[in-house]
């Protein structure tokens, strides 16, 4: 209980940065949500503060997460999951190192260096690179030229149902010219309890996140600033998966160059070089019973830039984005054979592949009238993948002999959405076509096993780019005292990419049913919508709730897989003064169009309840604010459509997040 | 900084190598008084010799195995210390039993190019040496009409891995089948080459022509699973190897089940792999 002492800062200072940085962030009003993450005022109000990214992101109703245990869950935009989606650090293009996507972007990052996620649906999200499901950049936290200061806070939390002790520090200065900020998280969960206090074997993980950011001015409106993220998890485990995860590591590193406003042909310019480095390792070591034991490392690395021009020509707003990346990914898996006196069972899983791609994105936002908008928005990309290693090569040819080491392809993207806003009324309609190409995994992938529907995936390196056809509509009431919006999309997705099983292959993975390759259906279907709300009953109480329901089905008339039931999330806000305090329920009905023949089963209904408090003084110049709260208060043992065969989600969880700033 | 320091210590890496590949050329094992690119690659197993001459036998191994032997040989007169060119040369391999000796699978000698001194063929040992029973190689050769005769023993031992089967097929006809290509097999599909051979009396074992032979790789030590596009061995035409292809998925330990199929697709020997029967009964074994 000593964690409990340690006290913590978050970073309570309100400078108008949003002001000075509104050319940054653009009229995000087309952008359909913005998750507030990071240090700003408003995260006080959050029901948890110190929680994961994937807690915040979970809130969107365009974000769903699968869970496969604790730690590092895999964001699905739109019911879609990381291949069909695009996740980006203010711009940057990473990608992960696993095989079995145990380490989403959202992973290498912590809750307190990023101040908010920008979530875009389907083609609006294809600024930064191509997607059909939508996008999610997280944008860091920073800080801004002014006058000399100096800034520390402490983080510290805990968590009951995992004992999830949270420590974390921050020191801030900045200056008229100079700033920067470093940034430390450590995070050390054990098993976490399932209701009933069942413990989950194999979930606890280690994760420390440092960061630092530091900007120069060079001339009156001139800025570079130098970025570095280092996020190191070690003895992750996955209770849904057969493997865990040793090591999880990641270097993030970014340059930029930034003319912040001249005039309003030449709004702003921003250029950004970057690298990052992943390298992940999974394994089984500490499992005690596996028919064989393996090792699968995985390493990623990226180069990219980009270029982003913003631009006013009297009612157009136009955005310029070139920008290009380089990656190489390879994976391996070495498998110890019982008899020792065999030689070691070696494969590439990722064979080395490399993928360059060069993108030029425009964008138009027309402010027709006073309350009609028009955006338009096209992007061409040369995509291209190329396998080095001849052995990888030679691996996939006993597939495909006739296939190439090499493949290029041209990307494109086109959308265009109008909205209407006449301030107690709003309403957009969209239209998109977009096409992505194969992942890593579905091009190169070799024999890779997938432990929700039990087959060897074996990747195909002859797949069309798979395209979608969109559209979308929302419309919004504001009042006062009320405010509501019902957004629906719809995406038709033709050379929809899945696996079908290979007849007569015997799986390599030692109790998998099959061996399946990627293929593509003809089409598929994938119908989201949701309704908010929002009802401020009286001055210190509000209301919101959000509903959400997701349907996909492919052309052979299947469900899809990780498709949301009917859910609903309601809370109720309590602000007085210095206090804070929220009620929340959360929940879905029973998933019964689920995707049997991509491993999904029945899940029932379930619904939870929580409540936290927050209290907020200052102690001569420190500011202190405290949360408490319990999470599933009923102790429910349960698990939903997202959760990886069905793991179950963690019981009765009492935790308290304390920040303490000076 | 980290990936030019790796840039560095591969080249230093590289560099070291190519210095060490340097150096082993001048311990090339070939006979410094007569080398000939003929012979390259190869390693002499031994030294046959005669009151006439010396024969030196080669393999690429050095050495003499269970299965099949790429040999070659060459005939150095005592006399003159030259190499012979024109000599008409063949070998009979022995196996001497408690109570009967016979041969194996072999092909003709033949020299690699008219005006070499090479010369080279295959012997397929079906069974390993024991404490008591052992096999001799007798090379009779005549140059100029006068012949000449040599025996020495040869080394047959165990091997770990089966490369060669010798059976009965249902036809009642004893057969010999031996793994021949890859010998050095990849993750890959390879060109795989082997042989089948029937036993016609003690001393003659004859290529047989029109077989095929249906090739299942699988791996025992990884849940028995198997490979996709391999293609069962034939021939070109008539008296040649049998040819297909052996796709392996992962390095390790492989073991290739085989069927031998008569020309109208009957089984002649070897059972069909399935979850209740892991293994045929005729097979090969590759490590790699």
């Amino acid at each position: 209980m000593k964690q409990l002492i340690i006290l913590s800062f978050l970073l309570l200072y309100s400078f108008n940065f949003k002001a000075q940085m509104v050319q940054d962030s653009g009229k995000s009003h087309h952008i359909q949500e913005v998750i507030v993450i990071g240090a700003t005022k408003v995260s006080t109000k959050e029901n948890k503060p110190l929680g994961s990214i994937d807690e915040y992101l979970q809130k969107s109703s365009k974000v769903d997460m699968i869970k496969r245990g604790a730690y590092a869950w895999e964001p699905l935009i739109n019911g879609m999951p990381t291949e069909r989606t695009l996740v980006t650090i203010d711009g940057m293009r990473i990608f992960g190192a696993c095989t079995d996507k145990m380490d989403p972007i959202t992973s290498y990052i912590e809750v307190s260096n990023l101040m908010e996620a920008s979530i875009s649906s389907g083609q609006e999200g294809s600024c930064h690179g191509n997607t059909i499901g939508g996008s999610i950049d997280l944008k860091r936290n920073k800080s801004i030229f002014g006058t000399e200061k100096w800034n520390f806070n402490v983080n510290s939390g805990f968590e009951s149902v995992n004992m999830q002790k949270i420590l974390g520090a921050e020191a801030k200065y900045k200056s008229q010219k100079f700033y920067s900020d470093v940034n430390f998280m450590r995070r050390d969960a054990e098993n976490y309890e399932a209701g009933g206090n069942v413990e989950i074997p194999y979930s606890k993980f280690k994760k420390v996140n440092v960061s630092g950011v530091s900007g120069f001015k060079i001339g009156e409106n001139k800025l570079v600033e130098a970025s570095v993220i280092y996020d190191k998890a070690t003895d992750v485990g996955y209770p849904a998966l057969p493997m865990d995860v040793s090591l999880a590591e990641a270097l993030i590193t970014s340059f930029k160059f930034q003319i912040l406003p001249v005039n309003n042909f030449f709004k702003s310019w921003e250029a950004k070089v970057y690298f990052n480095n992943i390298m992940h390792r999974m394994d089984d070591t500490k499992r005690p019973t596996v028919p064989i034991h393996m090792d699968m490392p995985g390493w990623s690395k990226t180069f990219g830039y980009y270029s982003h021009l913003k631009s006013i020509v009297r009612n157009h707003n136009l955005l310029l984005n070139i920008n290009g990346f380089y990656n190489k990914s390879s994976a391996e898996m070495t498998m110890y054979p019982n008899d020792k006196s065999e030689k070691l069972m070696f494969m590439l899983t990722w064979p080395d592949v490399k993928t360059l791609a060069q993108a030029l994105y425009m964008e138009d936002q027309v402010q027709m009238d006073e309350h009609s908008s028009l955006k338009l928005s096209a992007s061409v990309t040369a995509h291209q993948n190329k396998i080095e290693s001849e052995f990888g090569l030679n691996s996939l040819q006993i597939f495909y002999p006739e296939m190439n080491a090499e493949k290029t392809r041209i990307l494109k993207s086109f959308a265009t959405n109008y909205q209407f806003d006449n301030n107690s009324f709003q309403a957009g309609l969209g239209l998109g076509y977009g096409d992505r190409a194969p992942s890593v995994s579905e091009g190169y992938g070799f024999y890779l096993f997938n432990s929700f529907e039990r087959y060897d995936y074996i990747g195909n390196p002859n797949l069309k780019n798979e395209t979608s056809l969109e559209a979308n509509a929302f419309l919004g009431i504001k009042r006062e005292k009320y405010s509501s919006k019902l957004s629906a999309s719809y995406f038709h997705i033709s050379n929809y990419i899945v696996g079908k099983i290979i007849n007569d292959l015997v799986p390599m993975t030692i109790g998998a049913r099959g061996v399946k390759n990627y293929t593509a259906l003809e089409h598929a279907g994938i119908f989201n919508i949701s309704l908010n709300t929002e009802f401020q009953i009286a001055e210190t109480l509000k209301w919101s709730s959000q509903l959400v329901y997701t349907r996909g089905k492919d052309s052979e008339g299947q469900n899809l897989p990780f498709m949301s039931p009917f859910g609903y999330q309601t809370s109720l806000k309590f602000d007085l003064n210095k206090w804070s305090s929220e009620f929340l329920m959360t929940g879905n009905t029973k998933h019964e169009k689920y995707a049997m023949i991509y491993g999904e089963s029945e899940t029932p209904a379930y619904f939870l309840l929580n409540f936290n408090l927050g209290y907020q003084l200052s102690v001569g110049g420190t500011k202190v604010f405290a949360k408490a709260g319990i999470e599933n208060i009923f102790d429910r043992y349960y698990t939903t459509y997202a959760d990886w065969n069905q793991i179950p989600r963690p019981g009765r969880n009492f935790f308290i997040n304390l920040n303490f700033n000076l | 900084m980290k990936f030019s320091f790796k840039t560095i210590f591969a080249l230093l890496a590289m560099a070291f190598l190519v210095a060490a590949c340097r150096t082993s050329d001048s311990d090339e094992p070939l006979n410094p008084v007569n080398p000939t690119a003929e012979i390259e690659g190869f390693l002499k197993i031994k030294e046959i010799t005669n009151a006439t001459h010396i024969i030196e036998l080669y393999s690429k191994s050095g050495m003499t195995h269970l299965g099949y032997n790429d040999l070659k040989l060459r005939i150095k007169n005592k006399s003159t210390n030259q190499y012979e060119k024109g000599a008409n040369v063949t070998w009979t391999p022995l196996m001497h039993m408690a109570t009967m000796a016979h041969s194996c699978p072999r092909s003709g000698l033949q020299k690699s190019s008219v005006d070499g001194s090479v010369y080279g063929g295959y012997i397929v040992f079906q069974m390993p040496e024991n404490e008591s029973e052992y096999w001799d190689i007798n090379i009779e050769y005549s140059i100029d009409s006068v012949s000449y005769t040599a025996t020495s023993v040869l080394k047959v031992p165990a091997s770990e891995k089966k490369t060669v089967n010798a059976f009965l097929g249902n036809d009642n006809i004893k057969y010999i089948i031996a793994y021949i290509e890859p010998t050095s097999p990849k993750v890959a599909t390879n060109d795989l080459v082997l042989g089948v051979w029937k036993m016609q009396d003690m001393m003659n074992y004859p290529l047989v022509d029109g077989l095929t032979v249906k090739v299942d790789p699988r791996m025992p030590g990884m849940g028995n699973h198997s490979s996709p596009n391999n293609v069962a061995a034939k021939q070109t035409a008539a008296g040649k190897l049998y040819s297909g292809k052996l796709s392996l998925t992962m390095t390790g330990y492989w073991k290739l089940n085989l069927q031998l199929l008569n020309p109208d697709g009957s089984v002649v020997k070897g059972e069909e792999v399935s979850e209740s029967n892991l293994s045929s009964s005729i097979f090969f074994e590759i490590d790699f």
